[in-house]
C-alpha cells in the first residue's frame, strides 16, 4: 500500500470545534479522542484512500482539516 | 560616518556583571549614566540631511550576532543571528517587536531589565531594528503594570529629545495571562485582535505583525545585543561554554537563603547557581528548572548538570527562561504540581479541544493523585490522558504542561506510587512555594 | 394539455417547479441547521447531513433555474429575464416578484461562496452564509404572494409546513446553543 508524499493531512486545532466529520469520512487515519477531536493516526495520506481524504477535507464545516503539499 | 566599533570609553570586563553592571538599588539608570557605564549607543550617526544613512551595512551586526553565539533568553534558546538573518531576508519591510511581558509567575529577570537598566533594552531595540531594516518597534509589557509603562514612556521620551532612536519604541500593554505572552499571542493582539496564540505556518518571522516579518525577542536578549554591539563578539564569547557562550540572568527561588535574579555564566553547574543565591535554606529534595513548562529534577540528579539548554536537555529537563526553584525535602512535589497544573488549565486560550478539555482533566488527575491518594489508579489515569494532550494544541501551552506533570512522575516515581497506593504523604500540609498569581493579579479579558 | 407557449402548460410547470424549489429550499435549510446543531443518531451520521444539504442546494439551483425558465417562456404573462435577477423591472406583481428575484440572488450567492469556500476562507464565507436566513423567508413570502395557488387548501398547507419545520428547527438550534453556552 504506497503513502502519497506529495500531500499531507493536519489540523487546525483552533479552527477545529469537533465536528468529527473527518472520523467519519476517513476512519482509516482519523480517530476522535474523548472530546470529540480528530487524532490522525499518520499525517502521510495512504494513495489508496485519497479521494476519501479530499472529501473529508472539503466536507469539513470549519475548514480546519487540511491537505499541505509537502514541501521539498 | 562613524560605523560600529568597540567602544572606546573604558576597557570592557570579560567577567561579570555584565548586563547587571549599572544596577542600583535605589533608581534606574537614567541616559546620561547608562552612557557614563556602556557607552553610547553604536550606531552610525544620523544627521537629517544625510538621510537614511543608518540603513547600510547593518548585515555586519547581524554577522556579529551569529559569531557571538547568542540564543534567545525567552525560554526557546533559539539562535537570535540566525532568526535575525531571515528576518532581515523576509519579504516585506521587517518589524521589531520587544517582548517584555513576562508571563512566568517566578521569573522576575525581564522585570528587573526593565525596571533598572531599560536603556540597555532600548538600546537592543534600536539596534536590532537597524540590523533587519525594521521601520516599525515595539516594546510590549503587561498591561496593568502602569507605572512600569510609564517609565518606559519617560525612558523613550528622553531619548527622542536626544534623537537617540531612529525608530521611535512604541509601548504596548497586553493582557496578562499565561499565554499571551507568547510570540504569536502579541503579535495577534498588537494586530487588534484577542492575546490569544494563532495557527502557525506561518512563524512570525516569516509572516507576522501586518504579513510582514516580525522579529520577536525577550527584552534580556535585546539587551545582551546591545553589549555585544559595544564590545564585540569576541567580548561576549569571553566566558561561558563555546556551545552556550555568554552571560544570562537566572530566577533563583524556593528555599534558597537569597532569593532573587542573578547574572551566571552561562554553563555552570547548578549547584553553584544555587549557592549563588545564599544556598539552601533547608535540605533540598529536588530543582524545578524552566519555569512551569519546564521540569522536576532529584536535587542530587540536578547539581552538577551544567546550566544550559542542551545541558539539561540531556538529563530530561529544560532551561527555559532560566528559573530555578528549589524544593526542600518538607514539601511535597506532587501537591505542588498539581497547584501548578490546575493554574495551567485555567489559562489556556480555550481555543484547541485537546487542551480546553484535556488540561483540566489532567489537572484533577493530579489534584486526586497529590491530595486524595489515587486509589491505585491515578498515575494509569494520567498516563493515559498525556498523550491526548501534548501536540495537539496550537500553541506549546499543553506540551508544557503534559512536559511538567511528566517530569514530576518521573524525578518522584516512588512517591507518587506511594500516593497512589497509600494516600497523601505529610508533606501536602505545608505551606505552597511555588507562586501563582492571584485571582486580583490576573487579566480575566483578553483584549 | 398542448406544450404550445401561450397554453396554460407552462403556467402549471412554474407553479410547480416553484413549489418543488420551496420544498427543497425548506429541506436544505433544515439540514443546514442541523449541521450547526452538530445533529447525529446512530444511523444517522454527520457527514449524511452535509452531504445531504449540499446535493439538495444544488438541486435548489436546478429547480429554481426550470422555474425562472417556464416563466419567462411563457407568453401569457411577459416576463423578462432580468426581473429574475433584478428587483422591479416587472410589470406584472412587481413587489411578489422582487421578492423572487432578491431571493434568487441570495441564493446565487450562497451557492457561489459555497463551491469556492476552500480559496474563499472560512470568516468571508460564513458571513455570506448567514444570508440563508434571509434568502428562505423571502422565497416562502414570494410564493405566498404571487398567489395563484393561495386559494388551494394543500399548496396554502405545504407552505405552512414548511415554515412550521423551519421554526422549529431554528427553535431547538437556538435552545441547544443557549443551553451549550449556559455550561
Amino acid at each position: 500500500m504506497g503513502l502519497d508524499v506529495r500531500y499531507r493531512l493536519r489540523v487546525n486545532p483552533i479552527a477545529c470545534t469537533g465536528h468529527g466529520l473527518c472520523a467519519e469520512l476517513l476512519p482509516e487515519i482519523i480517530e476522535l479522542d474523548p472530546w470529540g477531536y480528530p487524532i490522525l493516526s499518520s499525517s502521510a495520506v495512504p494513495a489508496a484512500v485519497m479521494e476519501h481524504a479530499k472529501r473529508a477535507v472539503d466536507t469539513c464545516p470549519t475548514l480546519a482539516l487540511l491537505m499541505e503539499e509537502v514541501r521539498g | 560616518m562613524t560605523s560600529i566599533a568597540l567602544s572606546a570609553y573604558r576597557a570592557p570586563e570579560l567577567r561579570l556583571p555584565r548586563l547587571l553592571a549599572g544596577v542600583s538599588y535605589y533608581h534606574p539608570a537614567g541616559l546620561a549614566e547608562h552612557e557614563r557605564l556602556y557607552g553610547p549607543l553604536p550606531l552610525p550617526v544620523v544627521s537629517p540631511d544625510q538621510g537614511r544613512t543608518w540603513q547600510q551595512r547593518p548585515e555586519r551586526l547581524i554577522d556579529m550576532v551569529e559569531r557571538s553565539g547568542l540564543t534567545g533568553r525567552g525560554g526557546a534558546g533559539f539562535p537570535t543571528g540566525r532568526k535575525m538573518r531571515s528576518v532581515a531576508t523576509g519579504p516585506g519591510r521587517a518589524i521589531v517587536v520587544a517582548n517584555g511581558a513576562e508571563g512566568e509567575p517566578a521569573s522576575c529577570k525581564d522585570r528587573l531589565l526593565l525596571t533598572r537598566v531599560l536603556h540597555l533594552v532600548l538600546d537592543g531595540i534600536t539596534l536590532a531594528a537597524y540590523a533587519v531594516g525594521a521601520d516599525e518597534a515595539h516594546l510590549v509589557v503587561h498591561g496593568q503594570e502602569a507605572d512600569l509603562m510609564a517609565c518606559l514612556e519617560d525612558a523613550i521620551a528622553d531619548r527622542e529629545t536626544l534623537g537617540v532612536d531612529p525608530v521611535p519604541i512604541q509601548v504596548t500593554g497586553i493582557p496578562a495571562r499565561y499565554v499571551s505572552s507568547e510570540a504569536s499571542s502579541v503579535i495577534q493582539y498588537l494586530s487588534g485582535g484577542p492575546g490569544k496564540p494563532t495557527f502557525s505556518p506561518p512563524r512570525p518571522h516569516e509572516r507576522g505583525l501586518k504579513g510582514r516579518p516580525t522579529l520577536v525577542n525577550n527584552v534580556e536578549t535585546l539587551a545582551h545585543l546591545a553589549l555585544i554591539a559595544r564590545y564585540g563578539d569576541g567580548w561576549f564569547r569571553g566566558i561561558g561554554p563555546p556551545s552556550a557562550p555568554g552571560s544570562a540572568l537566572v530566577t533563583v527561588g524556593g528555599a534558597v537563603a537569597r532569593p532573587g535574579v542573578y547574572e551566571i555564566e552561562m554553563g555552570i553547574p547548578i549547584g553553584q547557581v544555587v549557592t549563588l543565591a545564599g544556598g539552601p535554606s533547608e535540605r533540598p529534595q529536588a530543582l524545578l528548572i524552566g519555569g512551569y513548562f519546564g521540569a522536576w529534577l532529584p536535587a542530587r540528579l540536578a547539581w552538577p548538570v551544567p546550566m544550559t539548554h542542551a545541558g539539561l536537555r540531556a538529563v530530561g529537563g529544560s532551561m527555559g527562561a532560566g528559573i530555578v526553584i528549589v524544593l526542600p525535602a518538607t514539601s511535597c512535589p506532587l501537591s505542588e504540581t498539581a497547584r501548578v497544573i490546575s493554574y495551567l488549565a485555567e489559562e489556556t486560550a480555550a481555543q484547541c479541544g485537546p487542551c480546553m478539555f484535556g488540561l483540566p482533566a489532567l489537572a484533577d488527575a493530579v489534584i486526586e493523585l497529590a491530595y486524595q491518594g489515587g486509589w491505585g489508579r491515578a498515575i494509569e489515569a494520567i498516563a493515559t490522558l498525556v498523550p491526548l494532550i501534548e501536540k495537539r494544541g496550537a500553541c506549546r501551552h499543553p506540551d508544557g504542561a503534559t512536559q511538567l506533570v511528566c517530569s514530576a512522575l518521573t524525578a518522584f516515581a516512588a512517591h507518587a506510587r506511594r500516593h497512589d497506593r497509600q494516600g497523601p504523604c505529610y508533606g501536602v500540609g505545608r505551606a505552597p512555594l511555588l507562586p501563582i498569581p492571584s485571582d486580583e493579579d490576573r487579566e480575566w479579558d483578553w483584549t | 394539455m398542448s406544450l404550445s407557449l401561450s397554453g396554460p402548460a407552462l403556467w402549471y410547470a412554474t407553479r410547480a417547479t416553484g413549489l418543488v424549489t420551496l420544498l427543497l429550499l425548506t429541506a436544505s435549510v433544515l439540514l443546514g441547521i442541523l449541521t450547526t446543531g452538530r445533529f447525529a443518531s446512530g444511523n444517522w451520521p454527520r457527514f449524511l447531513t452535509v452531504g445531504l444539504h449540499r446535493n439538495l442546494s444544488l438541486l435548489v439551483v436546478v429547480f429554481v433555474t426550470l422555474h425562472v425558465g417556464t416563466t419567462v417562456i411563457d407568453r401569457f404573462v411577459s416576463i423578462p429575464l432580468v426581473s429574475a435577477f433584478i428587483p422591479f423591472t416587472s410589470s406584472y406583481k412587481p413587489f411578489w416578484l422582487s421578492l423572487g428575484a432578491v431571493a434568487l440572488d441570495l441564493l446565487i450567492a450562497l451557492v457561489a461562496t459555497s463551491l469556492i469556500r476552500i480559496r474563499l476562507g472560512l470568516r468571508a464565507w460564513r458571513w455570506v452564509h448567514w444570508a440563508a436566513y434571509a434568502c428562505w423567508p423571502v422565497a416562502l413570502a414570494h410564493g405566498l404572494g404571487m398567489g395563484t395557488d393561495r386559494n388551494s387548501i394543500w399548496v396554502f398547507g405545504l407552505t405552512l409546513a414548511c415554515a412550521a419545520v423551519v421554526a422549529g428547527a431554528a427553535t431547538w438550534r437556538f435552545v441547544t446553543a443557549a443551553r451549550a453556552g449556559a455550561r
